[in-house]
């Protein structure tokens, strides 16, 4: 439950391509931390690298220290399965698997895991979709496939999907940027409640949703098109939007590029 | 054919700003054409410029083209098929003899069907999961440097003349198959499909040999389809599946073949469509028998088209001829039955597209 990331000297490649340069950051337990930065900074390829996503690109690879309460994820007896058993991913779009209800979907990471009692499944759905605030809403028909549920409640589907395999961290890749604000909303109050069991950390384009989740936010920036993407800066969210330790960051959020 | 007119476009437009109160924005002021106080606007008159209608003719036509040839076809065999069939002294549908003696008619087409049927169905059972196979591998499992040559080996199958496949069956792999086929009679041989047949095994002019031949031939026609459905599963639903902690099988079974089967099986009956109409090679491969069909691999036998491709260049009688158009005329049939089928598998699974 809920384990503190360190990220040291990491290293992203994209076949040739130098795509994060030397990051180093901590994230805290029962903490939301939100990486910020212009587009191709590399925000989601750090994201991505935690969870060892990144790899599954072909030709990506990382290099460098992710350590879940100390123990190296990128340790070579480690098998990036079981990585990705523990720590969870929501995507930027809504993914529910097609072909699958409402409730094989939320226990698909379950049944993965091996577990078959229909009880437990029955169980872990209910308390999943009652943690992504969607039970009301979908228990009369969990039958139904999850395609037929409006964006921002797929969404919700998918956090659900992702905290029913209880993770140790829950990662969010720009998990807003396909709905409408009110579905946004919904989102942002879920991301509040579950930093009591979960460490989260979530990619935004939204400055004000940034600015509006976080404890802590990371921006990253880049020199140029074709150069890595570094991070400028990681600091308490309050700091960051009121008084960065870097001009670039203070360009970024006050709006002068990006 | 006319209906492909209805957009009109600047009529559209009009209904559009008359419908919106001039007033609300001056925005709307703006952007609101001109128009006629109080007058309804005339019917618009839409503009057509010759390389439309020139290239709408061309598209009509050819699709036209199809369906007239295909209900030409059907109108052809049953014309020619029907005073063979008001002559036919046997049942044609039940009975199991062919006689096409145009002066003592008496054919039936039900041992040709079953023989059609099974084989088919056989080289279905054999190609369909090495297809499945091979399309896995190559969308899921081969390096991509890999997967491009192979790829293109596979659907060079498809380029291979039957009656290459013919005469590799009848003369390579007949005589290769005879100690599996000897073995599965001496072992098996109380199963009905294993017992002996018409055909002698030593030889093998079956349809155990003339299957495994067909599904070599249906597996380029599976596989290309397969594997472009494969291909086309939706990326976020493969990281979907990884980041909840999936192996790669578990990826290929939670999302590749949901999403792709529906494709493999309508490729699967494309090929069974394909299977039902091969005849050059079966007509090498399987020995002509006057027995029934006993249910044996190991019988020699009939298709259809194997059946009318022996008789053809004996056709001087159009009444003998007419016998075989009317088996033509079932074979068509069935192959119409099989292709429907596979577009309501296909229906039947669009909630899921």
């Amino acid at each position: 439950m809920a384990k503190r990331i360190d990220v040291k000297d990491l290293n992203l490649y994209y076949g040739k391509f130098h795509a994060v340069d030397q990051v180093s950051l901590a994230v805290p337990p029962h903490s939301v931390t939100a990486f910020i930065g212009p587009s191709g900074c590399g925000k989601s390829t750090v994201l991505r690298s935690l969870n060892r996503m990144h790899e599954v690109i072909p030709g990506a690879r990382a290099e460098g220290k992710v350590l879940l309460d100390g123990e190296d994820i990128y340790a070579s007896t480690v098998d990036p399965v079981s990585v990705r058993r523990t720590i969870g991913m929501v995507f930027q779009r809504p993914n529910p698997f097609p072909t699958m209800s409402i409730r094989d979907n939320v226990v698909a990471g379950l049944r993965l895991a091996g577990e078959k009692n229909k009880g437990k499944l029955d169980e872990v759905a209910e308390q999943a979709l009652r943690g992504a605030n969607l039970w009301a809403e979908v228990k009369d028909r969990l039958a139904k496939p999850g395609g037929g549920l409006s964006g921002g409640q797929q969404q919700r589907l998918c956090i659900a999907r992702a905290i029913a395999v209880r993770p140790d961290v829950l990662l969010m890749d720009e998990p807003c940027s396909a709905l409408d604000p009110i579905s946004t909303l919904a989102i942002e109050d879920l991301i509040g409640e579950l930093k009591k069991d979960y460490t989260i950390v979530i990619v935004t384009h939204n400055m004000q949703q940034a600015a509006r989740v976080s404890d802590q936010c990371a921006f990253f920036n880049l020199a140029g098109v074709g150069q890595p993407g570094r991070l400028i800066e990681l600091d308490d969210t309050e700091k960051i939007f009121s008084n960065p330790g870097q001009k670039a960051t203070e360009d970024y959020i006050s709006g002068r590029f990006g | 054919m006319s209906d492909f007119a209805k957009v009109e476009r600047p009529a559209a437009r009009e209904t559009g700003s008359r419908g919106a109160p001039p007033n609300t924005a001056p925005e709307g002021t703006i952007t609101t054409p001109p128009q006629k106080p109080g007058g309804a606007p005339g019917p618009a008159k839409v503009p057509t410029r010759p390389g439309d209608r020139i290239f709408k003719a061309m598209t009509v036509g050819s699709g036209v083209t199809i369906v007239v040839m295909i209900v030409l076809i059907g109108v052809f065999l049953l014309i020619q098929a029907i005073p063979s069939l008001a002559d036919n002294e046997s049942n044609f549908l039940f009975s199991r003899d062919w006689n096409a003696d145009p002066a003592a008619l008496a054919f039936g087409v039900l041992d040709l069907l079953l023989v059609t049927v099974f084989s088919s169905i056989f080289a279905l059972l054999i190609a369909m999961p090495v297809s499945l196979g091979i399309a896995l591998f190559l969308t899921q499992y081969a390096p991509k440097r890999l997967a491009k040559p192979f790829g293109y080996l596979v659907d060079l199958l498809a380029a291979v003349p039957s009656i290459i496949y013919g005469l590799w069956g009848l003369y390579e792999l007949a005589p290769a198959l005879r100690p599996i086929s000897t073995w599965l009679n001496d072992t098996l041989g109380f199963i009905p499909i294993f017992a002996t047949g018409s055909s002698n095994l030593a030889i093998g002019q079956t349809i155990f040999t003339a299957g495994i031949v067909l599904a070599v031939m249906l597996l380029p026609i599976i596989t290309a389809i397969s594997r472009e459905v494969f291909d086309r599963t939706p990326s976020m639903h493969i990281e979907g599946a990884l980041a909840l902690g999936a192996t790669k099988w578990e990826v290929v079974k939670t999302t590749v073949l949901p999403f792709g089967r529906a494709g493999y099986m309508s490729a699967s009956m494309l090929g069974l469509g394909r299977a039902l109409g091969e005849t050059i090679a079966l007509l090498i491969i399987l020995a002509s028998t006057t027995q029934t069909f006993s249910f044996s691999l190991f019988d020699g036998g009939d298709t259809i088209a194997s059946k009318i491709a022996r008789a053809a260049s004996e056709f001087n009688d159009p009444k003998g001829a007419g016998a075989y158009i009317a088996a033509g005329l079932v074979l068509f049939v069935l192959t119409f039955v099989v292709n429907a089928f596979a577009r309501w598998i296909i229906a039947g699974h669009k909630e899921y597209e």
